[in-house]
């Protein structure tokens, strides 16, 4: 059991790094696992291509939550381009835990709000047209 | 959290539980290096030997499609099939085993009835009454329809505990209403609307009722006579039958009138180029190949729940209700969702524990081999209206222990533990 919930996902569960609004925010983004209820929102604040600021916002599973806090130490002062390049496995690296099948989505909810952010999104490319029906403009 | 237990109708367990769950294999498997403590059983029960036993015997001995074959195979098959259908229709009561139309699940039951007498009979400004207690498969294809003929969804509210607003729902069906929508057992809380009561007032406001029973046939008795509602369905995965297996009832003057939900082969009677004429009931309903088996499996399960008393086993479930809310109520940081009484209530116990998300409880609970459900449980209305997220939700069936509810109460102090609560 505890090799899932180590001491310092426990830690940036119940104290989350880099937790709160940002301001002069550049890029927003806002995701959800809607079957799990993770809810997760990533400010970044961009300044010559390097993310001088980030602050997340989010509740969720331990697992989403410690996934997104981890994350946002970790890019800071990063250029645009390697935020841009982080993927799946350097997340599941990051967390170092064995993650199951079930709770992949909760780990990396952390990234797709990250890059959704990156990208400067306004959706998720192949949800959009779900989020566009959802919200009652339908084509 | 107050509890009130009546000793006077503590409920007693009259079930030789271990002989019975000698007949389920699975229940001897360990998970985690411990014995599994199987408490999902609102999402899917699990199987008796019998009802294996029966699948296993067509497959091995005599299965060919039904309705076409003159083979023996065949006949001995259509035969088991419609025996089924016979079972199930004495099992709730129904007058007329035609009154029984086999479907995949209670969704697609409800999804037939929205398709068929719903598209006939709800206009443009009529009101569908529903509540915050559907599940989402009694909820989104009255949602969808209203949508589509511009008809009106209104919503009927729980109080704090989860029961009902008869208030409410009676000055709603006063200002009218063409359809009541409504669960007859809650499968996130486990609350029991007094059905009867309810149908009677809606039919005389005027309005037809379809009673989502997938969480009360396999628990408590329902008989459709004695409910009197015009439209009931139910999903036989949650009763020890196989997934694939569910029913519609209603009675046959209200299904001669509605047309056909699919189309295809043997719903039909007659086809020409120009026309086509449907089978009789209940086969008008159930077109293409029928998940025979799975229909068949459902027969040997209410077998199976008939022989041990579907009374008896909603009085066992409840007994370990009474057995495990105070001791939830005596836990620190954990809070109990829904009826903390028992009356009108089954097995379903939803809570959550201060400081750990639902999904994480059930992580370490799966480590203890307790296998409990964590999520919004296909009630985000529900959820919505209780303030939260998500939440864990142990739910019994009739081979359920004490020794599991300890079990349970052990993980939950498992998880503190792990998160430091």
């Amino acid at each position: 059991m505890d090799d899932m919930y180590r001491d310092y996902i426990l830690d940036h569960y119940k104290n989350p790094r880099n937790q709160g609004e940002l301001s002069g925010a550049t890029n927003t983004y806002a995701d959800s696992n809607p079957l799990c209820g993770d809810e997760l929102s990533m400010a970044l604040r961009i300044e010559d291509d390097r993310v001088a600021d980030v602050r997340f916002n989010g509740k969720g599973c331990a697992i989403s939550q410690a996934s997104a806090s981890i994350l946002t130490e970790e890019i800071k002062g990063k250029t645009l381009d390697e935020v841009k390049a982080i993927d799946k496995d350097h997340i599941l690296e990051n967390l170092g835990i064995p993650i199951s099948p079930a709770r992949i989505k909760c780990a990396l909810l952390s990234l797709k709000t990250l890059k959704g952010a990156a990208w400067g999104l306004p959706a998720w490319p192949d949800e959009e047209d779900t989020k566009t029906r959802a919200a009652g403009q339908r084509r | 959290m107050a509890v009130t237990v009546k000793a006077t109708s503590q409920p007693r367990s009259t079930l030789d539980v271990a002989r019975i769950r000698a007949d389920f294999p699975i229940l001897s498997r360990t998970v985690n290096g411990k014995p599994v403590v199987y408490l999902d059983n609102a999402a899917t029960s699990q199987k008796p030997r019998q009802v294996i036993d029966a699948m296993s015997a067509v497959f091995e001995e005599h299965n060919a499609n039904i309705h076409r074959g003159v083979y023996e195979f065949s006949e001995t098959t259509t035969a088991a099939f419609e025996g089924a259908r016979a079972k199930v229709a004495r099992f709730i009561g129904a007058r007329d085993d035609r009154e029984v139309i086999f479907v995949r699940n209670a969704t697609e039951g409800v999804n037939l009835v929205a398709y068929t007498w719903g598209r006939e009979n709800i206009r443009s400004g009529d009101r569908i009454i529903s509540t915050v207690l559907e599940h989402h498969s009694d909820f989104v294809p009255w949602q969808q329809l209203a949508k589509d003929v511009g008809a009106e969804i209104v919503m009927i509210d729980v109080d704090d505990d989860g029961r009902l607003r008869r208030d409410q729902l009676s000055a709603e069906l006063k200002k009218g209403a063409k359809l009541l929508a409504i669960t007859h057992t809650s499968n996130g809380l486990g609350t029991v609307n007094p059905v009867k009561e309810i149908v009677a007032e809606a039919h005389a406001a005027g309005a037809t009722v379809l009673v989502d029973a997938a969480q009360a046939v396999p628990h408590t008795p329902v008989d459709v006579t004695d409910l009197d509602c015009d439209f009931l369905v139910f999903s036989g995965h949650k009763m020890l039958a196989p997934p694939g297996s569910g029913a519609v009832w209603a009675r046959i003057k209200l299904l001669e009138r509605m047309p056909p939900f699919l189309f295809g082969g043997d719903m039909i009677s007659r086809v020409t180029v120009e026309k086509t004429e449907w089978n009789e009931l209940p086969w008008k309903f159930e077109a293409g190949t029928s998940s025979y088996v799975d229909a068949i499996g459902l027969g040997a399960a209410v077998d199976y729940l008939g022989a041990v008393g579907v009374a008896k086993i909603h009085e066992h479930e409840l007994s370990l209700v009474a057995y495990l809310l105070p001791r939830l109520a005596e836990t620190e940081g954990v809070t109990v969702y829904g009826p903390k009484t028992l009356e009108d209530r089954v097995g379903v116990v939803s809570f959550n524990i201060e400081g750990i998300h639902p999904h994480d409880v059930a992580t370490i609970f799966d480590r203890e081999g307790v296998c409990v459900r964590a999520g919004h449980h296909c009630n985000q209305l529900l959820m919505t209206r209780l303030g939260v997220a998500a939440t864990t939700r142990a739910s019994f069936y009739l081979y359920n222990t004490t020794a599991e509810c300890d079990a349970l109460l052990g993980a939950i102090d498992k998880a503190k533990k792990v998160f430091k609560v």
